[in-house]
């Protein structure tokens, strides 16, 4: 929906849009449909044009999907400077991703078709399973992409409208002095159940508890656990300092809960990217291998 | 001498004490002439406020050897100074303009300003009186035949009361608080505009323990403290007395405001991070908040409540109130000062010399409008300059205003063109000489050749033009350069733009040779408060314009006449309805300032239709088709609309058939939304509702004024926070937006952002006028902000932030391959403070440090726009414009 608006008086124009369209549907699925017709050109070309059983690479199609093979990797890796370098001019970051994607889809027909499928323990077939490894991560990184911020949202929501990470953080730490004040009069036994949960660091645990949002260690509900059981067993007095730290100790928990559904959502949006970019780099050291050994010990 | 006695005060002042008559006036007694001849000593000047006006003029007149005294109501020089945050620095604008002062005054930190100040002030001998807070100022003279002052006084319920105060002739009495009495023949009030706190009325209020103000809350040690007033000042005084528990205070705070829930209820006046954090101390049992409760009676160590259960008596060792504060209008007022008219925002009126309409005393400073340092030292110099006698003293503007008129044809001196605009500006006959000049200097004298463009279609622009000779054509039809309409001299355009805050409706282009007056956005404002003719020719003109303009071409003034004759202007309160569906009035409304959103009954809901800009005209549906009203409009927020008599235009269409042809059309795209609206419902009633809900969140957040608003699909933002990073990376490393914080609606998120409001709050109260309306309709702050951060705490959305601009960073180069610097985004505090280079010259070094206000300023001028939204990866930040994006085409977008 973006239409360019005239020259203005600064001389600077401007795209201007009047909804949000995400990059898979960007420009009407124009570098999906563009990739696609790629991809089918390239099948027909690999299916109907005559060319040598062997050695299919240094075949005149061979050469011209491998330079655009390799071109196109580089390509795509730049859309880390891209997004880094906030230059003037008329780019769309939004465009880059919606190329990027496709075209990175296109490149698993593109690198196949390229190797003309002959596999074997050598550096020109690494290069091609690292370039899959590559795109494998990012058809997950596209998957998470377009799943997570719906639930990341969807999770923000409580009964007054949405919270952001630092008032969820505010939360936690204002129920702990609540906590911390109530807990005064409980005895030892208690007390230090409920410290517990007061000392443990909320953001403490390992990446696995992180991604999987599983923290068997919780300190808060080991200790709302114990201070129940312990109740369980003792007769019942009016205004008992334990109810009200019991409430606490259960609104934590529920704080907590949220928080760390926010952390794992937020991990899995980040973590696809510590493979897909460092493999990408292999990958690009095995291609220069791959061309170096192909130009000079062929 | 009879109820009257003198003394001699430490400053050699004579001290007289009076007694006042039946009429209320006090008035000099003495035995010997029967309180007609003056007593003991009669000052020539009493300058009231020592402020950089008050005290420039004390220097003048002690220099001039004048016998003056200068009264202080507290116990230091220039309080308001004073009492600026630690290490301020103080700006000196506008830098062209020369000083012309006994005192030094330069940029630099605030107390070393104060320092300079109180040592000039001892040299030249100036006689201050401290701790002289002025009651009442009266004349003592005879009566002044025919000289009598209204003064209206409006009381909360709407009614007003009406007192009449005779003028006297001077000498002045100035009685004091303390009961003191100072004589003088001419009085310079410079007391400036910071108000007087509103005080307790109860009993007992005005025992010691009731203060107005806490200078420091962690001074305060184990008292009872009972805090009045629910507002912010408020609510920090009770956190602060109570923030280390080991200061032992017992804080309770009343609020006369039920108990809820949602604390923008509980605490109306209230920030509400501030009202949070006061909740929840109370939960936390660090302080008390009493809701229903206000005081009844107080007396030393305790204090009398009234709850909703009945009266209570606590412990209080010393309240601290605070209920807001009032303009000292009423004082001026009561020293026989007439203001300009009775706008809230009105200064009072004063002759070229800054005499007011009671004679002999004379205003100037902040309260005479002028809100600059260097402005209120020159009118101190020049004003005893005055009342010495010298008259031939040119203003000290001078020289600006001869740049001003330096680029117009005709050479004409200052005087001969202010007198030039004057005779020929109809809107500018009202002023006084010492109003042109000054409204003078915040507009421009632009002399066009014919066939110049003033403005084009579309141009972001809120001035106003006055055509001071020539004659301007409107084009009418864009696409045909031809199709023109005359603007004679005299008159004036571009207040659509003025009062409406959006771009310009038609170009103008210069018939002839012309000069014409652009009248800044805060100038005409100004002008419109002081000269109520003007306000009401704008009115006029401005009704009849945007009439004209309703159905395109075709109408002349003559057609109108009778509409624009009784057409209303009326105020509309945010959420209050001009229409209401299922009426049968057929007024038609033109929204003038503001915008309205019209919804209707569906299924016993309403249903988000559409949203109005200024500009916009509604209701004509009931008048073209009869009937009653189809749908509800009611103010997104605080608007002003034209109310026309239905029956008075119908007359004009019915006249026009092919004006009715017209707005029929327009009437089709309205109706087919409402039938989109309605055959939606049934199928897709979920989204609908969502839509509905939707539109309503945003204008709860502000787009009923915004521009320009960023906006965020939360089904698509990953949180790479790469928006903020591309800000900062834009503009000087400091990004002035915060992604997360904001509020969210169903998936669609409003972040800290500027909205680019069309009259943005921020411009209101800008010292160095340093923020302005670029070309491409951005709101931004330019390179002569004082860092004073008035807009900060203007802006109801909190999107100014104060900081100062970090050192430049490595290139991304060489932070990809060596990893020098921090990295793409705004640097860490750390890092900046580390690599600021300063150069041990305290000149330099401030200036490294120097805090701005910084706000978006919508990437103007950076080929390819906002770069937060080029910088989305995932297409979930964009930037549109209220009415770009409240469409019912976003219904379809949802999958209706």
């Amino acid at each position: 929906m973006a239409t360019i608006a005239p020259k203005k008086r600064t001389g600077a124009s401007r795209a201007r849009t009047s909804t949000h369209e995400g990059f898979l549907r960007h420009n009407n699925l124009f570098w999906g449909k563009l990739s696609a017709a790629i991809a089918v050109a390239l099948l027909a070309l690999y299916i109907f044009v005559p060319l040598p059983g062997q050695h299919f690479g240094s075949s005149w199609l061979g050469y011209t999907l491998g330079t655009i093979g390799a071109l196109l990797i580089l390509w795509l890796t730049m859309l880390g400077m891209r997004k880094r370098a906030i230059t003037p001019g008329r780019w769309s970051l939004k465009a880059w991703t919606s190329a990027h994607v496709y075209l990175g889809l296109c490149l698993t027909v593109i690198g196949t078709l390229h190797s003309g499928f002959h596999f074997g323990w050598n550096v020109h077939t690494l290069a091609w399973a690292l370039m899959l490894l590559v795109i494998g991560s990012g058809i997950f990184g596209i998957w998470v992409y377009a799943t997570a911020p719906r639930a990341l949202s969807a999770n923000r929501y409580d009964d007054e409208g949405a919270i952001t990470e630092k008032q969820m953080i505010e939360a936690v730490r204002s129920l702990d002095r609540q906590i911390h004040d109530a807990a005064q009069t409980l005895d030892p036994q208690s007390a230090a159940l409920v410290n517990l949960s007061l000392e443990q660091d909320p953001f403490a645990g390992s990446f696995w508890n992180r991604i999987t949002d599983n923290y068997p260690k919780c300190a808060t509900r080991h200790a709302a656990a114990e201070l129940r059981r312990i109740r369980a067993y003792q007769p019942r007095m009016g205004d008992d300092p334990a109810d009200k730290v019991d409430a606490l100790l259960t609104r934590k928990e529920a704080v907590l809960g949220r928080m760390r559904r926010h952390l794992k959502l937020k991990s899995w949006l980040q973590a696809w990217l510590y493979i897909h970019v460092p493999v990408t780099f292999a990958l690009i050291a095995a291609l220069s291998a791959h061309i170096v050994s192909v130009f000079f010990y062929w | 001498m009879r109820g009257a006695s003198a003394n001699v005060g430490i400053t050699g002042v004579a001290i007289l004490i009076f007694d006042e008559d039946r009429r209320g006036n006090t008035r000099r007694l003495c035995a010997r002439c029967g309180g007609r001849m003056p007593v003991g000593q009669v000052f020539k000047v009493a300058i009231i406020g020592s402020g950089p006006a008050g005290m420039s003029a004390a220097g003048r007149a002690a220099q001039l050897g004048l016998a003056h005294v200068l009264l202080e109501k507290t116990d230091h020089l220039s309080d308001t100074i004073y009492k600026y945050q630690k290490g301020k620095h103080v700006m000196a604008t506008p830098s062209q303009l020369i000083l012309r002062s006994d005192q030094e005054f330069d940029a630099g930190k605030k107390e070393d300003i104060l320092d300079k100040w109180n040592r000039r002030t001892a040299e030249l001998g100036v006689n201050v009186k401290f701790n002289a807070d002025v009651k009442s100022i009266k004349g003592t003279g005879p009566a002044i035949e025919g000289s009598v002052q209204k003064i209206v006084t409006r009381a909360r319920d709407g009614t007003s009361t009406t007192t009449e105060v005779q003028r006297y002739a001077p000498p002045y009495a100035i009685t004091l608080t303390n009961g003191e009495t100072v004589m003088a023949e001419t009085v310079v009030l410079a007391i400036g505009t910071q108000g007087n706190p509103n005080l307790m009325r109860c009993p007992g209020g005005d025992l010691p323990h009731v203060t107005y103000q806490l200078d420091d809350p962690y001074a305060v040690l184990d008292q009872h403290i009972i805090v009045i007033g629910t507002g912010d000042a408020g609510i920090e005084n009770a956190r602060g007395l109570v923030e280390d528990a080991a200061q032992g205070n017992t804080v309770t705070v009343l609020n006369r405001s039920t108990k809820s829930t949602n604390v923008r209820e509980s605490f109306a006046t209230a920030k509400e991070p501030n009202a949070k954090a006061l909740v929840e101390d109370d939960a936390a049992g660090k302080l008390t908040i009493r809701y229903e409760t206000e005081t009844k009676a107080v007396e030393p160590g305790w204090v009398t409540l009234s709850t909703r259960d009945g009266e209570e008596r606590i412990r209080c060792d010393r309240i601290i109130a605070r209920i807001g504060s009032a303009p000292p209008r009423a004082f001026v007022e009561g020293c026989g000062i007439e203001f300009a008219s009775a706008d809230r925002l009105a200064f009072p009126t004063l002759s070229p010399q800054f005499e007011s309409t009671a004679p002999g005393i004379f205003v100037i400073g902040a309260l005479a409008g002028y809100p600059l340092i260097k402005h209120c030292m020159n009118q101190g110099h020049d004003v005893v300059e005055f009342i010495n006698g010298n008259t031939s003293l040119k203003p000290a503007d001078e020289p600006l205003l001869e740049a001003k008129f330096a680029g117009l044809p005709g050479k004409r001196s200052v005087n001969e063109w202010l007198e030039f605009l004057q005779k020929n500006v109809g809107i500018l006959q009202g002023m006084t000489t010492l109003q042109l000049r000054e409204f003078m200097l915040d507009s421009e004298a632009r002399g066009y050749a014919a066939g110049d463009v003033v403005f084009e279609r579309n141009d972001p622009g809120s001035s106003l033009f006055a055509i001071a000779s020539g004659t301007v054509h409107v084009r009418i039809d864009p696409n045909d350069p031809s199709k023109v309409i005359p603007i004679p001299a005299g008159t004036i355009f571009g207040e659509v733009g003025l009062i409406s805050g959006r771009r310009r409706g038609a170009t103008i282009v210069a018939a002839e040779d012309t000069i014409c007056v652009e009248i800044s956005r805060n100038a005409a404002l100004k002008l419109q408060s002081q000269v109520p003719t003007a306000r009401r020719a704008i009115e006029r003109i401005s009704t009849e314009r945007q009439i004209l303009q309703m159905f395109g071409s075709g109408l002349t003034s003559a057609d109108v006449a009778e509409v624009v004759e009784t057409a209303k202007i009326m105020s509309v309160r945010a959420g209050d309805a001009i229409i209401k569906e299922g009426d049968e009035d057929k007024d038609i409304y033109v929204i003038r300032v503001g915008s309205m959103i019209v919804e209707k009954e569906v299924g016993g809901k309403p249903v988000f239709l559409s949203y109005l800009p200024a500009g916009s005209y509604v209701g004509e549906m009931a008048l073209i088709d009869g009937g009653r009203r189809t749908a509800t409009v009611r103010a997104a927020i605080k608007s002003e609309v034209i109310k026309i008599d239905g029956e008075a235009f119908g007359r004009v269409l019915a006249a026009k058939p092919a004006l009715l042809e017209r707005a029929r059309k327009d009437m089709e795209v309205r109706r087919a939304t409402n039938a989109f609206i309605e055959s939606k419902k049934d199928s897709f009633s979920g989204i609908v509702d969502l839509y509905s809900e939707q539109a309503k969140f945003l204008v709860s957040q502000g787009l009923g004024e915004a521009t320009d608003v960023l906006l965020i699909d939360e089904r698509l933002c990953v949180g790479c926070d790469n928006c903020e990073k591309a800000c900062a990376d834009s503009h000087d490393g400091l990004s002035r937006l915060d992604r997360e914080a904001g509020k969210s609606f169903a998936h669609l998120h409003v972040p800290t952002s500027c909205r680019h409001c069309e009259h943005p709050h921020c411009m209101a109260d800008c010292p160095p006028n340093a923020i302005k309306r670029g070309p491409d309709g951005e709101v931004f702050i330019n390179d002569t902000c004082i860092g004073c951060g008035n807009c900060q705490r203007n802006c109801p959305y909190g999107v100014i932030r104060m900081d100062k601009v970090p050192p430049k960073k490595p290139s991304l180069l060489n932070w990809l391959f060596f990893g020098s610097g921090p990295g793409p985004g705004e640097p860490p505090y750390k890092w900046s403070k580390k690599n600021t280079k300063y150069t041990g010259d305290p000149a330099v070094d401030e200036l490294l440090d120097r805090k701005k206000a910084i706000k978006c300023d919508m990437c103007a001028g950076i080929e390819g726009g906002p770069s937060c939204v080029r910088a989305c990866p995932t297409g979930a930040a964009i930037r549109v414009s209220p009415d770009e994006f409240l469409t019912v085409s976003r219904l379809e977008n949802e999958g209706a």
